[in-house]
């Protein structure tokens, strides 16, 4: 279930999940340019060093050393020369094209690091957490504050700034479809670039280990055209609609009443916790526990139940929660769309 | 000194004196005496095998992690094993096994290529190798106790700090970095001192074997990259996690940067000086397996000092995706990319003594044609990690981790082979078998790119380092199989290449003292060496003693042969300069790092035991340092 849930996110090839290769934005191009250019030139290399090397293995014995080879097994000097010749121009040719591949290095490097017009970007916070990644859509305006989490919707085409750190341990944020990676580190704030040039899903993870479930530390950039992000927005800055069926209140009864408040939020709500994701519009994102589950009830409800069973060692708490009061709970869950 | 006369003419072997020097040099039989040998060969051979057995500890190891991840979801194990696993694999990897191995190389083989009869410092030299198998012991141990570290072979802070891994893994780990790094740099110094000043009389430094270079350069470049580590991991690190001293430790101010910084100064460097000492072992392999001395000496030697200066130039690399500066990053991919130029450097000059050598292709040699083919894949991509953007992509991926086993296993891990096979008859008195050696090699040879190709192209589709598991749809599965069938491979040929010391060792045929017809001067020794080396010192007058005519060749006259005495010679142009006399064996040594490991390994638990540690290798020390008996002074 879960398989078939998150496979049908990824595109049809194999590898499209995640893939450096599959790249989506400016970025990733730019960076896939660079080392298709690399990978040319010094498989070439490779393979004049590897003949090089082969072919005196097939000629052995006859030796190409035509003078007879003295009792020290020194060839001649005018070898020696002509070898001496062959080396040096090899090595002003190993020079010359690392001097190239740094100058193409640098300027990529630069081309990638931030767009030239940075005005209209939009500015996320991603702070690193052992195993799930805080989202804050950063605004002078403070009530156009969107706070979410494993999971960050970006408008195709506009570059997009995150401003990431840790709470913890260190992480890196890393969305290889868009751009490299960039590390979170406790009481540093780094800066990243990306940028998508089409919709799309993309998959990231966490590149630094960052301790027992560093495995199971993923998140998805939903790219989509900029009215449709906009809306999501929005959409994102309001509170939690109030259930209105009785079932769907004893959920919220349950969460409110439980062990959930005291690190959850739901805005909206008097659950104000801080120290897990915020749940206001949880139902809305693809996957529960940082990309480890397809978000669908039976998943919630396997999570609830018994997380260490399905991330072992993560800081969800095991929340006992009475057998009739299961369905009301992940039915209210559902609602916070 | 007058009465040092070095003639040209080499006399008629004295029974007397080889009489002489056998029982100034013994070693005698018993357990206490077996703890108290300082002779060269011996210490070698005792790093060289404890490093093996934590080389196939370290094997199994990987080969668990390999298992793991044959299928996606895998359940053989569970995050924390997993993350002892790879935390231990890299450890001994490193610690345990590389370095070790080289230094023990060195040991072995540095005084007997100089022609002198030991190190300069002998029971140094066994108090290292003593910390050394502490060490090894503390780690292990800890295993027994279910204490394993499982923060990484780097321990990153906050993440091996005390807020976030509790338990005395990490305290382990560190302390045990602190014995391999004291180990290495008594390898360093009694290394360093022995090629400079006793190298044979005439073994100007333009005639000194590639491989002393190689362990000239490397030795140095242990004494200034091993003290960073040691501030990074017990300084900082285990004095954070004991008492608290918030260097490293962000939640109390600390920085975790400046960890990450100290490491990789060491960290870096720590690949080169693995590497270097392979580079000496292929000069030395291909020079006499193609009948001519190696090419472009000079070159050669330049560009192993090169590659020690530069190799403190760019630890940063390790740090791209941290935000440094831009135009500081810049300077940094500049500098990992000027290596491949003396890489490519030697390279070349090996590709030219090639061309015009007549090449014997023994097991030896197929170990360095397979150098050959992975190390240059290595580097290619070690030239694409120094470019900053291409490195943000592949970084902490297992690209990265493609990459350096091929530079790691290729540059050093074959050439170490090859030179197994080379110097075995010069370790034990018996060949090794030549066939079995070709098979082990071919089987290891495909083994190994079958484990590691694979992971360029998963490292390429996202898959990160250090993941215990994944999921089925991320596509990864296929890649990973392969590489546990190649590491399975792998295994495969390591059996191989055991059975075939062992069947050897007893079964080989004898060796004579030059089976290869080699130039250098470990070929003069008997095979085995005698614990003396040299019945008569010899006097060099070219860069490869063995390839001239016999009656060229001279030897020192006028040393005594009743005590371990040496001849000191002059830095550069090795003029002889005195007689010295070499302690023999002491059990002090082994007391001395015995006491030191008690206090050093009860640290882990209280800081008190620092101060045991002190006063118990004070107690080593003094028993140690006790004046001898006055030097004899007759001539």
């Amino acid at each position: 279930m879960k398989r078939a849930v998150l496979g049908s996110l990824a595109a049809s090839t194999a590898f499209a999940q995640q893939s450096a290769l599959d790249a989506a934005g400016p970025n990733a191009y730019r960076i896939k340019l660079l080392g298709a250019v690399f990978l040319v030139l010094l498989g070439l290399i490779f393979l004049i060093v590897i003949a090089l090397a082969l072919i005196p293995l097939a000629r052995r014995h006859r030796g190409i050393e035509q003078e007879p080879l003295e009792q020290r097994n020194q060839p001649s000097q005018l070898t020696e020369r002509k070898l001496a010749g062959s080396v040096g121009a090899a090595t002003v040719i190993t020079v010359l094209i690392l001097f190239g591949l740094v100058i193409i290095s640098v300027v990529a490097g630069k081309t990638v690091s931030g767009p030239s017009n940075r005005a209209n970007a939009l500015v996320i916070e991603i702070t690193g957490n052992q195993w799930w990644w805080a989202v804050r859509y950063a605004n002078d305006d403070a009530s156009r504050i969107a706070v979410t989490a494993n999971e960050l919707h970006i408008p195709v085409g506009r570059p997009v700034m995150i401003r990431g750190t840790s709470n913890d341990v260190i992480h890196s944020f890393w969305v290889p479809s868009l751009q490299g990676k960039r590390d979170l580190i406790p009481s540093h704030v780094t800066t990243d670039w990306i940028q998508a040039d089409r919709p799309g899903r993309f998959r990231g993870q966490c590149a630094e280990f960052c301790g027992l479930q560093h495995a199971h530390m993923a998140l998805w950039v939903v790219a989509e055209p900029a009215e449709q992000f906009e809306a999501w927005l929005t959409h994102q800055l309001q509170a939690a609609i109030p259930p209105s069926e009785p079932v769907k209140q004893r959920g919220q009864q349950v969460f409110l009443n439980s062990g959930c408040v005291l690190c959850h939020a739901i805005q909206g709500t008097t659950a104000a916790g801080q120290v897990g994701p915020d749940l206001t519009h949880f139902a809305s994102r693809l996957t529960i526990a940082a990309g480890t589950l397809a978000n669908n009830k039976g998943n919630l409800a396997g999570w609830i139940a018994d997380p260490q069973n399905i991330k072992a060692g993560t800081h969800m708490a095991t929340i006992p929660v009475k057998s009739e009061d299961v369905q009301p709970l992940l039915e209210y869950m559902e609602t916070l769309q | 000194m007058s009465t040092l006369v070095t003639s040209v003419k080499a006399p008629a072997i004295d029974a007397s004196q080889r009489e002489q020097l056998e029982s100034a040099w013994r070693n005698k039989p018993g357990i206490a005496e077996w703890f108290s040998v300082t002779t060269h060969q011996a210490i070698g051979k005792r790093y060289i095998v404890t490093a093996f057995i934590f080389l196939l500890l370290g094997g199994i190891e990987a080969l668990f992690m390999r298992l793991q991840l044959a299928a996606p979801e895998n359940t053989l194990l569970g995050p924390v094993r997993y993350n002892q696993m790879f935390t231990m694999h890299g450890t001994t990897m490193m610690f345990l096994f590389a370095v070790p191995v080289m230094e023990g190389m060195g040991v072995y083989l540095v005084p007997l290529m100089l022609g002198t009869r030991n190190v300069a410092f002998p029971r140094l030299n066994a108090f290292g190798y003593w910390i050394y198998l502490a060490g090894g012991l503390l780690l292990y141990g800890a295993a027994l106790t279910n204490t394993l570290p499982d923060a990484g072979w780097f321990a990153y802070p906050p993440l091996s700090g005390p807020n976030f891994s509790p338990g005395k893994g990490v305290d382990v780990w560190a302390q045990m970095i602190t014995f391999t790094e004291i180990s290495a740099m008594c390898v360093a110094v009694e290394l360093i001192v022995t090629i400079l000043r006793m190298r044979a009389p005439g073994m100007s430094l333009n005639r000194m074997p590639m491989f002393c270079w190689s362990m000239l350069v490397q030795s140095f470049m242990i004494i200034f990259a091993m003290p960073a580590v040691m501030v990074a991991s017990t300084v900082f690190l285990l004095n954070d996690r004991t008492i608290g001293t918030h260097f490293v430790n962000p939640a109390e101010g600390g920085d975790p940067l400046l960890y990450q910084h100290l490491f990789w100064f060491f960290g870096h460097p720590e690949v080169y000086i693995i590497f270097l000492p392979a580079l000496g072992m292929i000069s030395s392999i291909l020079e006499t397996h193609s009948r001519r001395g190696v090419f472009g000496y000079p070159a050669l030697v330049l560009s192993l000092v090169g590659n020690g200066f530069v190799a403190f130039g760019l630890w940063v690399h390790h740090m791209f995706a941290t935000g440094l500066p831009q135009i500081g990053e810049a300077y940094f991919t500049a500098a990992s990319m000027m290596i491949a130029i003396t890489s490519g450097v030697q390279i070349f000059c090996w590709l030219a003594t090639l061309w015009t050598g007549r090449l014997q292709l023994t097991a030896a040699m197929h170990f360095i044609f397979g150098f050959i083919f992975i190390f240059v894949i290595g580097g290619m991509t070690g030239v694409m990690l120094a470019s900053i953007p291409l490195d943000l992509q592949v970084h902490d991926t297992y690209f990265v981790v493609a990459h350096f086993h091929y530079v790691l296993i290729g540059g050093a891990l074959f050439p170490l082979f090859g030179a197994f096979h080379y110097w075995f008859p010069k370790f034990t008195g018996r060949m090794i078998d030549e066939k079995l050696g070709k098979i082990a090699f071919w089987i290891l040879f495909f083994g190994f790119n079958l484990t590691f190709f694979p992971m360029h192209i998963a490292g390429l589709h996202g898959m990160t380092r250090r993941i215990y598991t994944y999921a089925a749809e991320m596509g990864w599965g296929q890649t990973n199989l392969l590489a546990t069938a190649g590491a399975i491979t792998i295994a495969f040929g390591g059996v191989i290449f055991i059975v075939n010391v062992l069947r050897s060792l007893s079964r080989g045929a004898r060796a004579d003292t030059n089976p290869w017809e080699a130039g250098t001067l470990e070929w003069a020794a008997d095979s085995p060496p005698a614990n003396y080396n040299f019945v008569n010192l010899p006097l060099i007058t070219a860069r490869y003693p063995l390839w001239t005519e016999r009656s060229e060749r001279g030897i020192v006259v006028g040393m005594r042969n009743d005590r371990r005495e040496v001849l000191i010679t002059t830095l550069m142009d090795a003029e002889p300069h005195h007689r010295s006399v070499l302690p023999g064996s002491s059990i002090w040594p082994f007391l001395t790092a015995l006491g030191f490991s008690i206090g050093l390994v009860g640290s882990v638990a209280a800081f008190y035991w620092y101060y045991i540690a002190s006063v118990l290798g004070m107690i080593g020390l003094i028993g140690w340092f006790w004046p001898r008996q006055p030097l004899d002074i007759k001539p």
